[in-house]
């Protein structure tokens, strides 16, 4: 994962010519170009906004119940029908954004956080520390997928909060690998070397000059972190073990639904739809981005 | 070779303490007493006292940490993973029933994603920018999107209870015979999705790479077909690193068996992990995360083992 060739100069830069396409209009003529990359943005901006307004969306609420509506189709009164309880999924549907965009976005930042530190202090310090922490990430690693948010919600407990922990331990390891493996090739460049012959402290070194330029390979995977966060989440509230009823959450919302999949498929339909929607939007974007930021990444 | 798979044997042996230590712990971390639940709850004073000490020394649990720690890894050495609390029965003759249906679930989605996956990814590879190609990666995109129960359900509904070609959910015995078969096909096509995504894209792009190497050129330029450049000199070298990637996949569908189980009520050890967690049965949920965490690292180390009998600069290094 070399980076050479599109590393940002900061110290010592001056002069040189970055009048170049900035991020942001390399990334929107990308969107230009790349249709699909382009509604899916306008799409993931959609479902934020759904999240937030959510209160001002329907006139239901999300919990309150109408046993005399119960599994209704969709209608002009309720768009995309209701629940076992009589609850509309429209509303559900909105308020369940706030919390998987919520679960997503803290899962993923948190293991960011926690695994770019780690794997930074990891790579640029080496020795004990890095053959440690290496360690440990090996033994984190060695518990397949979805395993290790289950085995710590089971022992912490389930809920939001320890879904949120979950998930931010779960990323950790990627995020270290990835930001040491990048720490590593960085530090034994000119630059970083000249930074510190000009008398530059570690701190600024791995600061302005390290952490700056890993941040490509780093947003790249933030990005299809929260959307792995958010199917994760829905698929730990599905088994009972995230967010718990009565909370509008759309893998709940599939649990509950699945008992009248025959008679009223719009229990699944209509959550799953969210979430599949959501994920992919999110990853189409997370692509763009990375033929943006790290085109080596592309596959 | 063989001082190869030494190697690889030995250092094998560390990660499966680590996996064991960790499910260990992490169960004495777990808040609230797992007595508790034997205990009938009417039951008080002294004589709930009596109890709890009665228990606790029959299951060890008086002991210090680390002298239980040494008796658990002695006793999964000998396969033993405890006595469920919830039934009180021993919960290795339950592992032993649920872990081949896991093991048919896993090895007939792994087969559907090498089998899908592989070939797809050689064909967007080979009609690069092509309408397959395009369609086969918006394909694989909606496939690593694709919530596993979402799509199970999907897949029941329509396959199961509408159409009614197959069974919507349950279990008829292995799936060497048509009528346990008929039976795993929605599931195995339901734990393999995200998998043959994974691998279609991983394998277009291991074949990309390998297609611009200047060897390629070379066997064109000898005049050799475009079929035996492609499967002979192509495919061999881009399969390397789709191979490693295989056992990855082959432990994330283990994991991805509980959800999946759970859909079509499948009695593997995914269920079984699942019903102990929502009894707060530990030693299940001890005994169930140790086989899927185990089912891993010998996946993670058959290929290790494929990796360096493909490639003999792997035994070299």
């Amino acid at each position: 994962m070399e980076q050479s060739g599109d590393f940002q100069m900061q110290d010592g830069a001056a002069g040189l010519d970055t009048s170049g396409p900035t991020f942001g209009e390399r990334f929107l003529r990308r969107l230009r170009k790349n249709r699909l990359a382009g509604i899916a943005s306008v799409f993931v901006f959609l479902v934020a906004i759904m999240a937030i307004v959510a209160p001002f969306i329907t006139p239901y609420s999300p919990t309150d119940q109408n046993l005399l509506r119960r599994l209704e189709p969709p209608s002009d009164e309720h768009w995309l029908g209701t629940d076992q309880l009589g609850r509309d999924i429209l509303t559900r549907i909105a308020y369940g954004a706030r919390v998987s965009l919520m679960i997503g976005l803290l899962g993923a930042t948190g293991g960011m956080l926690c695994g770019v530190t780690l794997g930074t202090l990891s790579g640029f310090f080496g020795g004990t520390f890095d053959h440690l922490v290496m360690r440990v990430i090996d033994v984190m690693m060695s518990f397949p997928g979805i395993l290790l948010a289950i085995l710590i919600v089971s022992v912490l407990g389930p809920g939001t909060s320890n879904l949120i922990v979950a998930l931010t331990i779960w990323f950790i390891p990627t995020f270290a690998r990835i930001s040491r493996g990048n720490v590593l090739s960085l530090k034994e460049m000119d630059f970083v070397e000249s930074a510190r012959s000009l008398g530059a402290s570690n701190s600024r070194i791995m600061v302005q000059h390290v952490l700056l330029n890993i941040m490509s390979p780093i947003i790249v995977y933030m990005t299809l972190s929260v959307a792995t966060s958010i199917l994760t989440a829905a698929g730990m509230g599905f088994l009972g073990l995230g967010v718990q009823p009565p909370t509008a959450e759309w893998g709940i919302m599939i649990s509950q639904g699945r008992q009248y999949l025959r008679d009223a498929p719009h229990l699944i339909m209509m959550p799953g739809a969210a979430i599949f929607i959501t994920v992919l939007s999110i990853n189409v974007v997370g692509d763009a981005l990375r033929d943006v930021l790290d085109p080596k990444l592309k596959t | 070779m063989q001082a190869f798979i030494v190697k690889r044997l030995l250092l094998a042996i560390p990660t499966l303490l680590a996996v064991m230590t960790i499910v260990f712990f992490s169960m004495h971390l777990a808040p609230g007493d797992p007595v508790d639940q034997m205990i009938p709850p009417d039951m008080e004073g002294s004589a709930r006292e009596d109890m709890v000490e009665r228990i606790r020394a029959q299951y060890g649990l008086d002991k210090p940490l680390h002298l239980q720690f040494l008796s658990y890894i002695s006793r999964i050495a000998r396969l033993d993973f405890g006595n469920s609390l919830r039934t009180r029965r021993a919960i290795a003759p339950d592992l032993r029933r649920r872990i081949p249906n896991t093991l048919q679930l896993g090895a007939m989605a792994t087969l559907i994603a090498v089998c899908l996956g592989v070939t797809f990814g050689i064909i967007s590879a080979v009609r690069r920018d092509t309408l397959l190609d395009n369609a086969t990666m918006v394909g694989a995109l909606f496939g690593v999107s694709m919530p596993s129960f979402f799509f199970g359900y999907m897949m029941m509904l329509i396959f199961g209870l509408y159409l009614r070609w197959l069974p919507p959910s349950g279990f008829e015995g292995h799936i060497f015979q048509w009528a346990g078969f008929r039976y795993a096909i929605m599931p195995a096509l339901t734990l393999g999705t995200a998998s043959t995504a994974v691998l279609a894209r991983f394998t277009r792009s291991s074949m990309l790479d390998v297609i611009s190497q200047d060897y390629i050129r070379t066997a064109r330029s000898k005049g050799l077909g475009e079929r035996i450049v492609i499967l002979r000199h192509a495919l061999r070298n881009a399969l390397i690193p789709v191979i490693t990637l295989l056992g990855i996949q082959f432990g994330a569908m283990l994991s991805g068996s509980v959800i999946t189980e759970t859909v079509f009520s499948w009695p593997g050890v995914g269920r079984f992990l699942i019903q102990g967690i929502t009894t707060r049965d530990f030693p299940v949920v001890q005994g169930t995360t140790l086989i899927i965490a185990l089912g891993f690292v010998i996946a993670n180390f058959l290929t290790d083992l494929a990796y360096g009998f493909i490639d003999p600069r792997i035994r070299y290094d």
